[in-house]
């Protein structure tokens, strides 16, 4: 097994382990430290994936983040992973990749006939085309677009794998490794600040590994390792690999996305895949460096064809030659650095240079070595179809805007560099707003909005000795601010090739009856006649011109096409660039995961799970539980094989004919002391509470300022200054939050404190005719009697031996208590009555039982409270004091509350007394009425009455007291149900209350 | 995400808090007369200024305090936070 494209010595990569792994079933070997991309060069496969639109063949084009062809479905590790960057990917054993977008192959790929119909699908194609039929949308638009969108393929497994979220406060975040990041961090960490430096790829030291540089004698890549291992030594540093600071948000808050375990053969059960961190930094130095940007020339997007950074990256970093017969293809200097690499590995190559005849350091270096420099020359067109052949090369007139001569040159590879662009996204998002740099023909950081600094390439200079004293100088001061102290540090020499000017010159132009495809954005298939028809056809803005023509969209982003675009708008619209401007940069800078970002919430740790003090007892009696926000509350307690219908029916028949318990500990509970405690009561709720006697429990109703009912509950005196709240399970954490705004803000004057109390006690409702006699059998030495304990009456006594407090409440209509004891004594409360209320008939009963009792009493609930409701509207008026004042009652004489037809809360009943009628249905006078058919209430509730034996519903109902008698529909086009139904109370049982005062 | 420095317990991350609107607003005196228009304009009418504002967040999952920020609502700059007996000016 040889790898004909790897060179012998050259590289960073472990040649001491081999990697097996598979390309569109293909076995193939690489080394640890290669990426899939490496790998796949050194064993000579270019073809890697076919474009988004015209699926024409595509090979890798970049060696990192830039990369905008090579997006790879990847298998490893147990999961399946689409879109995959494969000049990022470190290779691991086993690892299965396959190409995107492509069928039945990337070799033989039917979509490719796109590419011989491109005519038809110029910009805005999809905007044009699938404008009409109308009726052609659901059926053939829609489901062929979704087949053409999209690259890879979603997994549809659960996803094994661990994320964490992790939260860090630093002084300094460094992000970058190359030069200036490595001198920033290091001048900031002998200050002694707390330094966090984060770096993308595996290696630290950017541009050191790659270019030819010396700093104080030792290679740019000696020279890192050096610093890195100090830093690393340093206890106030914290250094990263596989780091990317994607987002830049508010109040000096980044996002790391680390990838800690993807690299790993092996690793632990507890070692997440990734990471997610929030970074909260003091300052934060952004040394991103530059992305080379190419040139323009027909058919670029052929395989073979790369960034000439990325070429020489293939080689220093991987050991991989990314052809043997290149053309560097150039308007700088730096390309003179891929070609001298090239030579030195035995491999000759041209270098057409667009430039006119001029020598600089690099060039004569080149010209010495004998490479052959062509001048004033550049790449027309690229031939060959799934990998380049040839060149059509051409001699450019001084205009540069047509040719002396053309030429086909042999070669196997181009290597294009059309200058470097800062990577300013990081400054952008942080809302720096940049400035047109006309030197380097890009934007750079300028006037900072937050805690930011760019330096080195990212800020815009190109040059190593310069990129280093950025960074020391910024690293130092910023440090220095921070912790007052200023360690001096020399600077080291450097040794570098200094670089001539570069050539403006972007676009190749094309000699008469040629028209080949000129790419701008390879990632969504954008070339230059589809910007040239989005200007035609009126698009100014280069906003709309990149969502018209999909220009610097998708995972890569545009990091190599929108300068490019620019420059092509700004020729045609004859403005300068900075009058275009640019269109805005987004987190995230690179593609992160779902799970990154979902972390470990998910599953049972999606959000905390209460459960109360007798959950285990239920659960081993077969409840059926529901949530209750983050609660569990046993639904029902399951019988054989009975359904929630059945088992409900039968647990609320037992409360109306025994008795029943149910667990009440979820209800919010809030203890309130202070001598202003009435007073404050008083004002919360819209009745009377300042002579409410120590030992009663009293039902209140609050409202918000607009009138509109709260919540409901009961409140009871304890003793002179203390009160027990009780409040719905849902509305207890907004009670709270309620009550300690008007104590905090609005009345600060009165003596009162609040706190919840909700998890201290544990709760269970006794409901039933019999439930006296089973309260006497519990608490034998109390007199239970009506007299003593009447209903809404309290009192303290031990529970076999335990503290509780007894609440003569109802929720369910019948004769009931509730018994509060100490959490902790919940399972012991709990498990004693269950065995003291057995020769009563006592049953457990649910939230669907407690629910069919309340509902068919007439008891409103969360449904009918549902933030539309003033007390009228729920006939709970008798509740409103005319005497006092309190939240919201300035509200209640607003007209619209008051008019004659206001709605009102009513009872349902099915005039067939068989047929449930749905929750949500709406109440219309004509089921067969033209639509929009006049809505005249809504059901609130349903319930099977199991005092009538038939269905019962509560509704709220426009005009409801004046209805009662009067029939309707009840209409659900949701169940696709209309039933007729009749008005009547909403008390469908007892309604004279009776039974809770017995 | 905010940096927001309750006066009771330092510099907490956003998330420990809860908005709660415009601070400047005062509800009128209870058990006083009001007249609608007044209680209209307390309970329905807010301006929503670009720039600075004072405004009431609850840290809810901190000491509970309702505190004021002064926040500019274009830029999210924060400059200065207080009790809410304290005055921003």
């Amino acid at each position: 097994m040889s790898q004909p494209f790897r060179l012998n010595k050259e590289g960073l990569i472990n040649r001491n382990k081999k990697i097996s792994f598979t390309f569109n079933g293909k076995k193939l070997f690489g080394y640890e430290g290669d990426t899939i991309a490496s790998a796949l060069i050194a064993n000579g496969i270019h073809l890697v994936g076919r474009s988004f639109k015209y699926h024409r063949p595509r090979g890798f084009f970049g060696a990192g983040v830039e990369e905008p062809n090579a997006k790879l479905q990847v298998e490893f590790n147990g999961h399946s992973e689409p879109n995959v960057n494969a000049t990022e990917m470190e290779l691991v054993e086993g690892l299965s990749a396959t190409s995107q977008n492509c069928w039945p192959s990337v070799n033989f790929d039917v979509g490719a006939i796109n590419n011989f119909l491109k005519m038809f699908f110029p910009a805005g194609f999809y905007y044009k085309t699938f404008m009409w039929p109308k009726s052609f949308w659901y059926k053939i638009y829609e489901p062929f677009i979704r087949k053409a969108a999209g690259l890879g393929v979603a997994s549809i497994e659960k996803d094994k794998e661990r994320y964490e979220h992790k939260f860090e406060y630093c002084d300094l975040l460094v992000t970058g490794s190359g030069p200036s990041g490595l001198a920033s961090a290091y001048a900031a960490a002998k200050n002694g600040a707390k330094v966090i430096l984060a770096e993308d790829k595996p290696r630290f030291g950017g541009t050191l590994l790659t270019d030819d540089v010396s700093i104080d004698n030792l290679s740019g890549k000696d020279w890192a390792e050096k610093i890195i291992s100090e830093l690393k030594s340093m206890p106030n540093v914290t250094v990263k690999n596989r780091s990317q600071v994607f987002g830049y948000y508010d109040h000096n808050m980044l996002v790391m996305f680390e990838r800690v375990s993807d690299h790993l053969e092996k690793k632990s059960k507890f070692t997440p895949r990734q990471r997610l961190w929030y970074i909260r930094a003091k300052e934060t130095i952004l040394s991103t460096g530059s992305i080379e940007r190419p040139i323009v020339f027909g058919n670029n997007d052929t395989p073979g064809i790369f960034l000439s950074a990325a070429a020489k990256e293939y080689m220093k970093v991987y050991g991989v030659l990314v052809g043997k017969k290149p053309l560097i293809f150039t308007n700088n200097d730096s390309a003179y650095e891929t070609a001298l690499e090239f030579k030195k590995n035995n491999v000759e190559p041209i270098i057409l240079d667009t430039r006119e005849e001029h020598s600089s350091e690099l060039i004569d270096e080149a010209k010495s070595k004998g490479i052959d420099i062509r001048f004033s020359h550049g790449v027309i067109v690229a031939n060959g179809y799934k990998k380049v052949k040839s060149a059509k090369i051409g001699k450019l007139n001084k205009d540069k805007n047509s040719f002396e001569k053309i030429e086909i040159v042999d070669c196997d590879c181009i290597c294009v560099s059309g200058f470097w662009t800062p990577s300013v996204h990081l400054a952008s998002q942080s809302g720096n707003k940049l400035k047109y740099e006309e030197k380097i023909d890009a934007f750079i950081p300028d006037k900072k909005k937050q805690h930011e600094t760019s330096v080195g390439a990212a800020n815009g200079s190109f040059t190593l000795e310069e990129s280093l004293k950025h960074g020391f100088e910024n690293g130092s001061n910023l440090s220095a601010k921070i912790t007052e102290t200023k360690t001096e540090i020399s600077i080291p020499n450097v040794n570098e090739k200094k670089y001539g000017a570069h050539d403006k010159f972007w676009c190749m132009p094309l000699p008469k009856n040629e028209n080949p495809k000129r790419f701008v954005d390879f990632q969504n298939d954008v070339s230059v006649s589809d910007i040239e028809i989005a200007l035609r056809e009126g698009y100014r803005s280069i906003e709309h011109v990149k969502r018209y023509t999909t220009l610097g969209m998708a995972t890569d982003q545009g990091r190599t096409s929108n300068l490019n675009g620019l420059q092509l708008v700004s020729n045609i619209e004859n403005k300068i660039v900075p009058e275009v401007g640019h269109t805005t940069f987004r987190p995230p800078f690179t593609p992160i995961t779902i799970g990154t970002i979902v972390g470990r919430e998910v599953g049972m740790e999606y959000m905390p799970t209460r459960k109360t003090p007798m959950h285990e007892w239920h659960e081993k009696n077969n409840a059926v539980f529901v949530d209750a926000g983050a609660w569990k509350r046993p639904r029902y307690y399951k019988e054989g094989n009975e359904t929630l219908f059945e088992a409900s029916k039968r647990e609320a028949k037992n409360v109306r004919e025994n008795v029943g318990i149910c667990d009440v500990t979820t209800l919010g509970k809030i203890d309130i002391k202070g001598p202003d405690a009435a007073e404050f009561l008083n004002r919360v709720y819209t009745n009377a509470w300042m002579k409410l006697p120590i030992g009663k429990a009293r039902y209140g109703l609050m409202l918000r300022e607009d009138g509109i009912v709260m919540d409901d509950g009961t409140t009871t005196r304890i003793s002179e200054n203390h009160y027990h709240m009780t409040t719905t399970t849902a509305q207890a954490a907004n009670v709270l939050s309620h009550l300690e705004y008007y104590l905090q803000i609005v009345w600060p004057e009165l003596n009162v404190n609040v706190v919840s109390t909700t998890e201290q006690w544990a709760g269970a409702a006794i409901a039933g005719p019999k439930s006296r006699d089973m309260l006497s059998k519990l608490y034998p030495d109390l007199d239970v009697s009506n007299e003593a304990l009447p209903f809404m009456g309290y009192k303290e006594a031990e529970f076999f031996g335990v503290p509780s407090r007894i609440f003569r409440i109802s929720f369910s209509g019948e004769l009931a208590y509730e018994i509060n004891v100490k959490s902790d004594h919940g399972m012991f409360m709990w498990e004693k009555m269950m065995e003291v209320g057995k020769e009563f008939g006592n049953q457990p009963y649910g939230t669907e039982a407690l629910s069919t009792l309340r509902i068919e009493m007439g008891h409103v609930a969360g449904p009918e409270l549902d933030g539309r409701t003033i007390p009228s509207d729920v006939s709970l008026n008798g509740l409103v004091s005319k005497k006092k004042d309190f939240i919201g009652k300035n509200s209640l004489g607003r007209e619209a509350f008051n008019v004659e037809s206001r709605q009102k809360i009513v009872g349902l009943i099915p005039i067939d007394r068989k047929s449930s009628i749905p929750e949500g249905s709406h109440i219309v006078q004509d089921q067969n009425a033209k639509l929009p058919n006049p809505k005249l209430g809504h059901v609130s509730s349903s319930c099977w009455s199991v005092e009538n034996n038939n269905p019962f519903s509560l509704a709220i109902m426009k005009d409801g007291k004046n209805m009662i008698g009067k029939k309707f529909f009840a209409v659900s086009p949701l169940k696709n149900k209309s039933i007729e139904v009749e008005v009547i109370s909403s008390h469908y049982v007892d309604p004279e209350g009776k039974r809770v005062r017995s | 995400m905010l940096y927001i420095k309750c006066p009771y317990c330092g510099l907490r991350a956003q998330k420990e808090f809860s908005y709660g609107g415009d601070a400047t607003v005062k509800r009128p005196n209870i058990n006083e007369e009001v007249s609608s228009e007044d209680w209209d304009n307390f309970v329905y009418m807010r301006k929503s200024p670009r720039g600075k504002h004072i405004e009431l967040w609850q840290h809810i999952a901190g000491c509970r305090q309702w505190i004021k920020v002064q926040r500019d609502t274009a830029t999210h700059e924060i400059f200065q936070t207080a009790k809410v007996t304290e005055e921003i000016r």
